[in-house]
């Protein structure tokens, strides 16, 4: 009987896990054409709490050639994360810190 | 007064008037003080090059300031900014509701990182025990 019950929890476990891989390839729009690794926000990671408009360096790794402002299906970002993100994004184009737009 | 509210405004000066740059300033923080604001902080952060041109300039010399107050300053501080040329461009952002809602954050994942190896461990022994006891059974 012990042993039922351990079996039944391990299944638990597994799948919950099994339910994270499983939303893996969703994500990839289906196609199969490229399986890109689910990316995490790195802002989650390192816990930030506030992003600066002022801090160009960190805001510049959101901005492509192009300058626009990266998509969070490309960088992974939450949602929460993007939003200051972007906010900040956009208020630090108001002083000229980072460009509309690069020709 | 406890909510004071918090303002980070930056603004650009004109490089060709780089010598006026601290007189600017001290004038700005004048005007917050008479309207009975606070200057927290004053920072140059120095001539940076321009993201785009403004008014033919390619680059500017940005000031930092921080401001505490009722929100009155900051509409005097606006409109004299607006007037005055050798301001290129402002920025005001209220920053105390992010602020505090960041430390709010902070507090709450200190105390989870405190509460949480605790009853977990807790919990996972007492389940232990209920299978030992079933199987007794």
């Amino acid at each position: 009987m012990a042993t039922n019950y351990e079996d039944r929890m391990r299944g638990g476990g597994g799948y919950d896990g099994d339910d994270d891989q499983d939303r893996r390839p969703m994500g990839g729009r289906g196609q199969g054409r490229r399986m890109h690794r689910r990316r995490v926000c790195r802002f989650c990671i390192d816990k930030v709490d506030l992003i600066d408009f002022k801090d160009v360096r960190l805001l510049q790794n959101y901005l492509p050639e192009r300058g626009k402002i990266l998509p969070r299906r490309i960088s992974g970002n939450c949602a929460t994360h993007q939003r200051m993100l972007a906010e900040a994004i956009k208020r630090a184009r108001n002083i000229a810190l980072l460009p509309y737009t690069t020709d | 007064m406890d909510n004071k509210r918090q303002y980070e405004v930056v603004f650009i000066i004109d490089p060709t008037a780089d010598d006026e740059v601290s007189r600017l300033t001290e004038s700005f923080t004048q005007i917050v003080t008479d309207q009975g604001g606070v200057v927290t902080k004053a920072e140059t952060m120095g001539k940076r090059q321009l993201a785009y041109e403004i008014l033919h300039h390619k680059d500017g010399t940005f000031v930092l300031l921080e401001i505490e107050g009722s929100g009155r300053e900051i509409a005097e501080l606006e409109r004299r900014m607006r007037v005055n040329d050798r301001v290129l461009r402002y920025i005001t952002v209220r920053v105390d509701e992010d602020r505090r809602r960041a430390e709010k954050l902070k507090d709450r994942r200190a105390r989870k990182a405190a509460k949480r190896p605790a009853p977990g461990s807790q919990a996972r022994r007492g389940q232990a025990m209920d299978f030992a006891e079933s199987s007794g059974e």
